[in-house]
């Protein structure tokens, strides 16, 4: 685990960068977390995705799949792609300042 | 027309009261899970004491482990295939309908010719739905021409015949995503393709590809290293990440959402997976994929204290395997009876698993896992554990027998027990191996 300061904060985030403690979480750290990965803007398609993933995990305890998210957040998984490029669920959770989900078994 | 159950053999009028007290329990599913949970539950309680009623839409129950080996010539379909009612004991009521939907605030199970199932305790055992269709193109042009599932007799006698007619080009075996029926049946396919194609020849004219939207060949560190490194051995490239968007099945492109594309002569996949169709119109009862949540431990589900849920339908985070689905009846019944009698659940479910993966040439691996413990080398009984062996080949063709006439019917089996043995196996550093 690292601490680093984003925004002047100073925040602590695992080996792969996301979030150890979800209340460190702010809006304005999520757009230095979706630059530092290659999104200049978060648009309103991606913080509908970011609040769900975030929502979902701080209610359920984990963060739905790609496609559990393509069904339930109303954005196709393809679209989901375009927005979040590589890996949509685990970008929007580290931008969504939640753990990276789980794989399948 | 459902079959007599025992409610009929009795006479409705002159025991009534007995009937009263007659515990009714349903069973949706006649697959491995419901099957295994009928017959316990059997044997467990008088005919007296219980009614037990087991649906399925069709007399069909497939030896899902022989579908590996019907695209490859090694099994013929009819041979994995038995009719479900004659795997059910006396005294079990099989009804052969689809299901409408599940009223868990009425305790009531509707058919889909409107007959309604009045139940004490439901378990739900329905297993999952192929859903290629979900997949752009997936299910269009060149299915069954080009583009196979050997997760169906039908498809995969059709595979056989495609590979019969192969001479070389570009196979790609693919899972499009997670979670599948037995994670290791598209690697023992891949293991499997590459022994076939030698036997005939057209290997060397053969590029052999595995693409998987996993991080590494399996999801679970020492088997992904060690699969990995049998894929290495046989000549198959791994292409990890790939989480397939759409299939051109004519043109023979699979294109991943990230736009990655692979090309194609012939693509063997796994459609995704998701839950029967009732459960979407069921309210409360499963996810939004149709999976239904249960206990890890207990497999009572969260929608109503009398409804518990084993094998393939479930969304516990273990392997969809048979052999996970034989370890969870034996608690499962277990804990229907604790239910009756208002005792405390039994919590010793704890995600036990294990497979046997085919390596090709006569050779084959066994893994052995539970929620908390990866695979691990070592020996299981007789039999090396992720290691190659002819003993482990054998023991897969055994093991067919064994379901049939010894897991199916409810039998104990020795060494064989819910809970993961731990003697024998070696715990090791990943990159110690």
């Amino acid at each position: 685990m690292t601490t680093a300061t984003i925004s002047a904060t100073s925040v602590d985030r695992d080996a792969e960068g996301f979030l150890t403690d979800p209340q460190q979480w702010s809006e304005r750290l999520a757009e230095e977390i979706a630059r530092e990965n290659g999104i200049e803007e978060l648009t309103e398609r991606h913080w509908l995705v970011v609040r769900f993933m975030r929502d979902r995990y701080l209610t359920t305890g984990s963060a739905p799949s790609i496609r559990s998210l393509g069904k339930e957040s109303g954005v196709p998984v393809k679209e989901l792609y375009q927005l979040f490029p590589k890996g949509p669920a685990k970008l929007a959770a580290k931008i969504g300042g939640i753990p990276k989900p789980k794989g399948c078994i | 027309m459902p079959d007599r159950g025992p409610r009929s053999k009795l006479g409705v009028d002159a025991n009534k009261e007995a009937d009263m007290a007659k515990k009714q329990i349903v069973i949706l599913g006649g697959g491995t899970g419901g099957t295994m949970t009928a017959n316990r539950l059997r044997r467990r309680f008088e005919n007296d004491a219980a009614e037990i009623h087991v649906v399925d839409r069709d007399d069909r129950h497939v030896y899902q482990p022989g579908l590996l080996f019907v695209p490859f010539g090694l099994a013929h379909s009819d041979e994995i295939v038995r009719p479900r009612r004659r795997q059910l004991r006396s005294g079990i009521a099989f009804h052969q309908r689809g299901v409408e939907s599940v009223e868990t605030d009425t305790n009531r199970v509707v058919l889909d010719d409107g007959t309604v199932l009045p139940y004490d305790v439901l378990v739900v055992a329905t297993g999952v739905r192929l859903q290629p269709e979900e997949t752009e193109g997936l299910s269009g042009l060149g299915w069954n021409e080009r583009v196979f599932t050997f997760y169906t007799p039908e498809g995969a006698e059709a595979l056989r015949g495609a590979l019969d007619r192969f001479d070389g080009g570009r196979l790609v075996v693919n899972l499009v995503d997670m979670p599948i029926k037995c994670p290791v049946a598209p690697l023992e396919f891949a293991f499997l393709a590459d022994w076939y194609l030698r036997e005939r020849g057209v290997r060397t004219r053969t590029e052999l590809v595995y693409s998987t939207p996993l991080d590494g060949a399996f999801t679970k560190p020492i088997a992904s290293q060690r699969l990995g490194g049998l894929l290495t051995q046989k000549d198959i490239e791994l292409v990890t990440e790939f989480n397939a968007g759409e299939v051109d099945g004519v043109g023979g492109v699979l294109r991943a959402f990230d736009g990655r594309e692979l090309d194609f002569d012939l693509l063997v996949t796994v459609p995704l997976h998701g839950g029967a169709a009732y459960v979407e119109r069921s309210p409360g009862l499963g996810d939004v994929l149709g999976f239904v949540p249960a206990d890890k431990r207990t497999l009572q589900t969260p929608a109503k204290p009398n409804v518990f849920a084993l094998g393939d339908a479930t969304d516990l985070p273990t392997s969809k395997a048979g052999s996970v689905t034989h370890f969870e009846a034996e608690v499962l019944t277990e804990n229907v009876a604790r239910y009756f009698d208002g005792r405390d659940l039994d919590t010793s479910y704890d995600g036990h698993a294990n497979c046997f993966i085919e390596t090709g040439f006569h050779k084959a691996l066994l893994i052995d896992f539970n929620y908390e413990t990866e695979p691990l080398p070592g020996r299981f009984g007789p039999l090396p554990l992720l290691r190659e062996s002819r003993l482990n080949h054998m023991g897969k063709l055994l093991f067919q027998w064994v379901y049939w006439h010894a897991l199916l019917p409810g039998r104990e089996v020795p060494g064989l027990g819910p809970a993961m043995p731990t003697a024998g196996k070696r715990p090791v550093p990943v990159h110690a191996t």
